[in-house]
């Protein structure tokens, strides 16, 4: 070996792992925020297939490529598939879940500002995988 | 170490050899033939994302089906066995053997990679490199399908020998005198991705029998619908394809730990650190893999095992980049072609690590999972590193296959353009997928930010393909008509003193 001093690569290493300690602890926290699912969630039921969404709300009513929630509501989306995997994504509220056939997956979401915002598929199904697309339509009742 | 090509022999006494330095020959042809079949796949990919709509593919399944042997080919037929060439040239020289422990089994191992890259081509897959069920169980197109799953299979026992061989050929054939903490690093790097495949690979095998049982209707262990379960395919699946990243990097790494000494006349910083560094890199690499399935709906305390066993990863390869840069430090630098190769090398190298740290805290993957964000990122360690590091290592090890020098001017201009158009295309990959760009989507809607870095990607991806013909030219001239190398110091680095596996070093 030769003479070199090695104190230099132990500080080094001490501050990656430092900002390791930071970010995984960090991430731990928000993530137990994130999902903690507010009591009064309004369950919507996600229905993948190819190469369409299907969404069933609580009263009854069924909606295909189409979802539409209320501005400020608190919803519980429960996610499967008909056929083959697929991935429940609303990219601007940064809502992903994979649609898994034989399972349900769920995740939350509360809209906060009205419009309309694309729902799309994000894991590979097959032929029309690049246009299984559907449109959230978040509505202001309160205005 | 002189590779024989500069006497001319028949070809068939080159292929029908079983020698540790044809072996690696027909190693490197291959792969590199199938670098360049890949490349010009994930141009055509390219050249369709240009704008929205229908440019130069027709329809989505050929689109699919592209995307999917791109991934394939450039995993599976151009890193493993570029690897291995070079660990088939530069081993046995390492551990002062005369040969590969089983020189049989050596060129048994690297017959099977042509057919099953046959398969693999002829078939045109779409199912994309992984493979998921229930997709691939009940909806993915024969033949296709399962001609891929044979050749992935060929490919695997393929490897499962090469590691083998190389596992055998260092613990039992090495020289006396040389002991294990004085081997070379890049014979490290070898033992350790060797020791990987042998415990990650049949994972994947047994994975890759029930799909096809499950395909034929003759089991359900992945189908929901016989009473199977499809993430349990991909945890199968992870587990061998987490660790196989590392079998991959590890390679390119070792070749640096060569590039840079050489260059930068200089011994390495330190080869304690290196070994501890693959090592560990070689354990934590099994901790991690379920790290790609946390938008599968696993539980919290899972995936907060999986994003600890991500993070302890970390660490090592960044002992890797202080090393060196460590290494080059205070040395007296000749930047000829491949030591720019690995410098760029690590300069991505690094920026792939931070990257994959965003992916594995949990609430940012799932801004990031399956966008473009992740192409932008696993593109960055395999061609960003693995890529940079072995073309610098293919420039590196040019003279002594050849006996000719290569061109030094073109290698640095493929270098520039290959630098510049990664940065290009997967950084921007990056920022195109915290805009919410899916991956494998043929087409997609014209939303004016998607449509603006589509276009710099394509530009960048079309750089690359420009160098990558500089390459392919300077390759096939220089080994015909380039100019002979003098092969005591084909670099002009001052002498044999640089070169570990040559007896007289005084480092050793």
């Amino acid at each position: 070996m030769s003479g070199h001093s090695s104190w230099p690569e132990w500080v080094y290493i001490g501050v990656v792992v430092a900002l390791l300690c930071y970010v995984g602890a960090e991430a731990w926290n928000v993530e137990r925020i994130v999902e903690h699912v507010p009591a009064d969630a309004e369950i919507i039921k996600v229905i993948g297939q190819q190469w369409l969404w299907t969404f069933e709300h609580e009263d009854g009513t069924k909606e295909i490529g189409e979802l539409h929630v209320e501005k400020g509501k608190a919803y519980k989306f429960e996610i499967t598939s008909k056929d083959v995997i697929h991935s429940f994504n609303i990219h601007d509220y940064v809502v992903l879940l994979d649609a898994v056939p034989g399972r349900v997956n769920t995740v939350w979401f509360s809209p906060t500002e009205a419009g309309e915002y694309d729902i799309q598929c994000r894991e590979y199904c097959g032929l029309i995988h690049y246009n299984m697309r559907a449109t959230l339509i978040v509505e202001d009742k309160g205005a | 170490m002189v590779l024989e090509l500069h006497k001319p022999r028949p070809i068939w006494q080159i292929m029908f050899s079983t020698h540790h330095t044809d072996v690696g020959l027909l190693y490197l042809i291959t792969s590199l033939a199938f670098m360049f079949m890949g490349g010009a796949l994930a141009l055509v990919l390219r050249l369709e994302l240009f704008a929205p709509g229908t440019q130069v593919i027709a329809d989505s399944m050929t689109y699919n089906r592209i995307f999917t042997v791109h991934g394939t080919t450039l995993i599976f037929l151009f890193i493993l066995p570029s690897a291995s060439a070079f660990g088939n040239y530069l081993v046995p020289i390492m551990v002062r053997y005369k040969d590969m422990a089983y020189p049989k089994l050596n060129a048994i191992a690297f017959w099977m990679i042509p057919p099953a890259g046959a398969l693999i081509w002829l078939g045109f897959a779409d199912f994309t490199w992984y493979a998921y069920p229930t997709y691939s169980v009940i909806s993915a197109p024969g033949p296709a399908a399962d001609m891929w799953i044979f050749g992935l299979k060929i490919l695997g026992v393929s490897s499962i020998l090469g590691s083998i061989n190389f596992i055998v050929t260092i613990m039992k054939c090495k020289h006396p005198d040389l002991p294990l903490s004085k081997m070379p690093l890049l014979a490290w790097a070898y033992l350790t991705s060797s020791l990987i495949t042998v415990v990650a690979v049949p994972t994947f095998a047994a994975a890759l029998l029930m799909l096809l049982t499950d395909r034929l209707g003759a089991s359900g262990f992945f189908n929901p619908v016989m009473g199977g379960d499809p993430i349990a395919y991909q945890h199968l699946f992870w587990f061998t394809f987490h660790p196989e990243v590392y079998i991959l990097v590890i390679p390119a790494i070792g070749f640096m730990y060569e590039i840079f000494p050489r260059f930068s006349r200089k011994p390495i910083f330190s080869h304690g650190s290196g070994v501890t560094a693959f090592v560990l890199l070689a354990l934590v690499g099994f901790a991690s893999w379920a790290h790609h399935m946390y938008a599968t709906g696993m539980s919290f305390t899972e995936k907060t095992v999986f994003m600890v066993g991500t993070l302890a990863a970390v660490p090592a390869s960044a002992m890797h980049t202080f090393n060196f840069l460590a290494t080059m430090w205070g040395g007296r630098i000749k930047f000829a072609t491949p030591i720019m190769w690995a410098v760029g090398g690590i300069a991505l190298f690094f920026s792939a690590g931070a990257g994959g740290v965003v992916n594995s805290a949990m609430p940012l993957d799932f801004i990031t999972h399956d966008s473009y964000w992740v192409v932008g990122h696993f593109h960055l360690f395999v061609m960003g590193t693995i890529l940079f590091g072995t073309v610098g290592f293919v420039y590196y090890m040019f003279p002594y296959v050849t006996g000719r020098m290569y061109n030094e001017m073109w290698g640095k201009v493929h270098f520039i353009l290959s630098f510049v158009g990664t940065v290009m295309v997967f950084f921007t990959q990056h920022i195109l997928g915290l805009f919410g760009m899916p991956r494998r989507i043929y087409d997609y809607p014209p939303i004016p930010e998607w449509v603006q870095m589509n276009i710099i990607i394509s530009i960048g991806a079309f750089i690359i393909g420009i160098s990558m013909a500089i390459f392919l030219g300077n390759l096939i001239y220089s080994s015909a008509k380039g100019k002979p190398a003098d092969m005591n110091d084909p670099f002009g680095l001052g002498g044999k003193y640089y070169y570990p596996y040559q007896a007289k070093n005084p480092h050793h």
